[in-house]
């Protein structure tokens, strides 16, 4: 959905990430608005799950600035000031999200008691509410080992919402799912960046991409390629190797 | 009791059969204080076993190469070797040298209960070493990741989320390394700890009720060790998580 | 294979794996070796590298205690060679036949503990379950005392001497762990084996013999030589026993040279034949473990 607002809430500058000897990324700049949704795609090892963490602050960046919010990413040093900057920024990972020792419902409920010191009725009362908007109240007492992988991915995004993050981001949630639950989580998805949430998604689903992205941006080798609207990347794009990667792909 | 312990008597005269740790008052306190020996040993050396096994699995993970050499050689003596030998070691190599002199005589400082626990403990130690590790690192690194980026501190994170885990993880493989230990207790008998087989011998040898005393003992510790192997399986379906195992 | 959980009524329905491949590992390790009843021995070269460092420390610090006119440490050793070598020699004879003897009984015993007769297959498991709970060393005593010291068949009088008996006695167990290792390989082929040699008309017996035994003894193979190793280790207990075998070789040995500080240097010699004797073999399972690896 076109963002309503021009503010961008997510600024990443010029940013360098090496583990070791291995440059993962390379001066990697993108601006996401708030309300806005971006997707990232590109081939594995480019990258983009280093970036995702680099946002959240998981992975701290040799050089450049992120800045999500009021907070400098970068800058951050103690361990509150990252909780509080996770209290802005909630991220959804690929696999092994939940907490296989708690049911579903505790897992949503988990954090908000924990992190944000609220009182347990409420965050029960709005974690049943969160579940609920993700199709999921008849599953609310059953343990992740009893949930399918679709189901899975949808508690997780329920317990990162009970966070009320401002961000949102997806580091390829689809990737281990087969076909019919893919939908089932990316419908979810779709629901949240409707309602307003701004996304960062890494994806390989193109077509959901270019449904709800406003920006995309193909990373390859470290860096940026190319980005802007999906029409417009996946239609006309401009360089060579976004050409060879959707031409692979689609 | 009087006459639950008479009743004893009567077969002994009837049958032969001379259960005299439970007429006679002193080979039942005898017999009973080897009972609790053995159990006091197991108690103890549980306890001690995975404390060691926890500090060692947080040492291993130490930045200092030392650290991580000096836990690993420890890990690999305890394991590749004789528990008997270990015991020898500790109490007759160890021991000889820890010595005070009380009226011109060599006493040892340490007792030879306090080497049989210190021993047994270090060996099972080992085991629990490799164990504790194994769970911790088995706990997959995005859950910890999503842990962290729920905004849990890394304390908050280990203790709620790591250990309930690497623990569930670890149990099956934990039972084993006990009920073991429960068993190598005996050999505590060899430095003349008064456990349970060390009493029996003594009560045999007094009363010549030999194959009747190995009997009770043969019991006894299948009753000890099956009761633990059996409270061990309840523990482990208790806090199984539906999904979670193999 | 392994009874630690009931989720055999709740199949795993999820798409993504909740426990990584390590956690799995573990259990399965976990189930292992509670199946084979010891823990895995892994042996390497570097452990007969610190032995041998050990036994240099050792030969140090008798050393530097010798004093004018007595022989060097290495001397004394090589005098007591022979002795200790006729010990060790017969510590390996005590844990092959106690190997051979515990094997065969515990063969039949896993057998008999997937049979389809009720009481056959109840009183395996406690025969089993029996031995498996007991200590060794109770077991030794038991055997020591109980069996009689002669016996007398066709008129002939055969002595049993007390190294026999011990014997017998390290046997039991053998027993118990071989009769849990052949019953969790059996247990660990899958049922469509079974169905597929049923529904080829193959009788109980049959299928037993030339379909599921011959795949259960690449997985059998791994843990019995493991119980080997532990059991060869174990023969040392027999010297509580009063067995003169090794271990009480060198008591009497480093009592008799009467010398404080001997003890690592021969300690370290003795545990370095062990290393040497066990270690071919503990290598061995681990290629072996690997050649058939199974991915359960």
């Amino acid at each position: 959905m076109p963002a309503t607002n021009a503010e961008p809430i997510v600024v990443v500058r010029d940013v360098h990430k090496s583990f070791g000897p291995v440059e993962v990324l390379k001066g990697v700049s993108l601006e996401v608005a708030k309300g806005g949704v971006a997707c990232i795609i590109g081939p594995s090892g480019s990258g983009k799950s280093t970036l995702l963490r680099c946002i959240n602050g998981l992975v701290p960046i040799d050089q450049g600035s992120i800045r999500v919010g009021e907070f400098d990413v970068h800058k951050l040093k103690t361990d509150a000031e990252k909780i509080a900057l996770r209290k802005e920024v909630s991220i959804v990972f690929q696999q092994y999200n939940l907490f296989p020792h708690k049911t579903a419902l505790e897992n949503v409920m988990m954090a908000p008691i924990h992190v944000l010191k609220e009182g347990k009725d409420e965050v029960r009362l709005r974690a049943a509410a969160l579940l609920k908007r993700v199709g999921l109240s008849a599953k609310a007492d059953a343990y992740p080992g009893e949930l399918s992988g679709g189901q899975q991915q949808r508690v997780a995004i329920a317990r990162s919402l009970a966070m009320r993050p401002e961000v949102m981001l997806f580091d390829e949630v689809t990737g281990a799912l087969d076909p019919e639950t893919v939908k089932e989580v990316l419908n979810t998805i779709k629901a949240l960046a409707q309602d307003g949430m701004t996304c960062i998604l890494v994806t390989h689903e193109m077509r959901f991409a270019r449904e709800i992205a406003d920006q995309v941006y193909f990373t390859d080798g470290g860096v940026i390629v190319e980005s802007g609207p999906p029409a417009q990347l996946f239609d006309h794009p401009t360089k060579e190797r976004t050409r060879a990667f959707l031409s692979e792909i689609l | 009791m009087e006459p639950f312990w008479d009743w004893f008597r009567w077969l002994h005269d009837a049958t032969g059969i001379n259960l005299s740790i439970f007429y006679d008052p002193f080979d039942r306190g005898r017999f009973a204080s080897g009972f609790l020996m053995t159990v006091k040993l197991s108690a103890v050396c549980i306890v001690l076993s995975v404390l060691i096994g926890i500090v060692g699995a947080w040492l291993q993970g130490s930045r200092l190469r030392i650290t991580r050499k000096l836990i690993y050689w420890y890990i690999q003596f305890f394991r590749n070797t004789p528990p008997l030998v270990q015991l020898y070691f500790f109490y007759f190599g160890v021991g000889s040298f820890m010595t005070t002199q009380v009226s011109g005589i060599a006493i040892p400082v340490v007792s030879n209960v306090a080497w049989a626990i210190v021993s047994l403990s270090f060996f099972a130690g080992a085991f629990n070493v490799e164990i504790f590790r194994s769970g911790v690192e088995a706990v997959p690194k995005t859950t910890i990741e999503a842990a962290e980026s729920l905004g849990f501190s890394r304390l908050r994170t280990y203790l709620l989320i790591v250990l309930p885990l690497a623990f569930r993880i670890s149990l099956p493989a934990l039972n084993n390394n006990l009920v073991n230990l429960v068993k190598t207790t005996t050999l505590a008998y060899a430095i003349a700890v008064p456990e349970m087989l060390y009493v029996s011998s003594q009560i045999w040898s007094d009363e010549l009720n030999v194959p009747v005393m190995m009997n009770v003992l043969l019991l006894c510790y299948f009753g000890l060790v099956g009761s633990l192997v059996y409270v061990m399986h309840r523990w482990e379906r208790g806090i199984s998580v539906p999904g979670f195992g193999v | 294979m392994s009874r630690l959980r009931c989720t055999d009524a709740l199949p795993q329905r999820t798409d993504l794996p909740v426990l990584l491949p390590a956690a799995a590992r573990l259990l399965r390790t976990a189930a292992v070796e509670r199946t084979a009843g010891v823990f895995m021995l892994r042996l390497r070269a570097k452990h007969g590298v610190a032995l041998v460092a050990l036994f240099l420390i050792g030969c140090a610090i008798a050393e530097a205690q010798v004093q004018a006119g007595h022989p060097s440490i290495l001397a004394t050793l090589w005098k007591w060679t022979p002795l200790l070598l006729r010990g060790f020699l017969f510590n390996l004879l005590i844990s092959a036949i106690a190997m051979a003897l515990g094997t065969l009984v515990g063969l039949f015993l896993g057998f008999a503990q997937i049979s389809l007769v009720t009481p056959v297959k109840k009183g395996a498991w406690l025969t089993t379950h029996f031995f498996r709970n007991a200590p060794w060393l109770v077991l030794l005593f038991y055997c020591l005392f109980l069996l009689p010291f002669q016996v007398t068949v066709l008129g002939l009088t055969f002595p049993i001497p007390d190294w026999i008996k011990a014997t017998f006695g390290l046997s039991l167990p053998v027993m118990a762990n071989v009769s849990e290792i052949v019953r969790g390989a059996l247990q660990s082929i899958p049922t469509t084996q079974w169905e597929s040699a049923a529904s080829l008309a193959f009788t109980r017996r049959q299928t037993l013999w030339m379909i599921i035994l011959p795949q259960c003894i690449k997985r059998m193979l791994p843990p019995w030589m493991n119980l080997y190793a532990i059991l060869t280790m174990a023969t040392v207990l027999t010297s509580i026993v009063g067995v003169n075998e090794m271990m009480s070789l060198t008591r009497q040995a480093l009592s008799a040279e009467n010398r404080p500080g001997l003890l690592l240097a021969f300690y370290s010699y003795v545990l370095f034949w062990f290393f040497l004797y066990c270690y071919p073999i503990a290598r061995w399972t681990v290629r072996l473990e690997a050649k058939y690896a199974v991915n359960i």
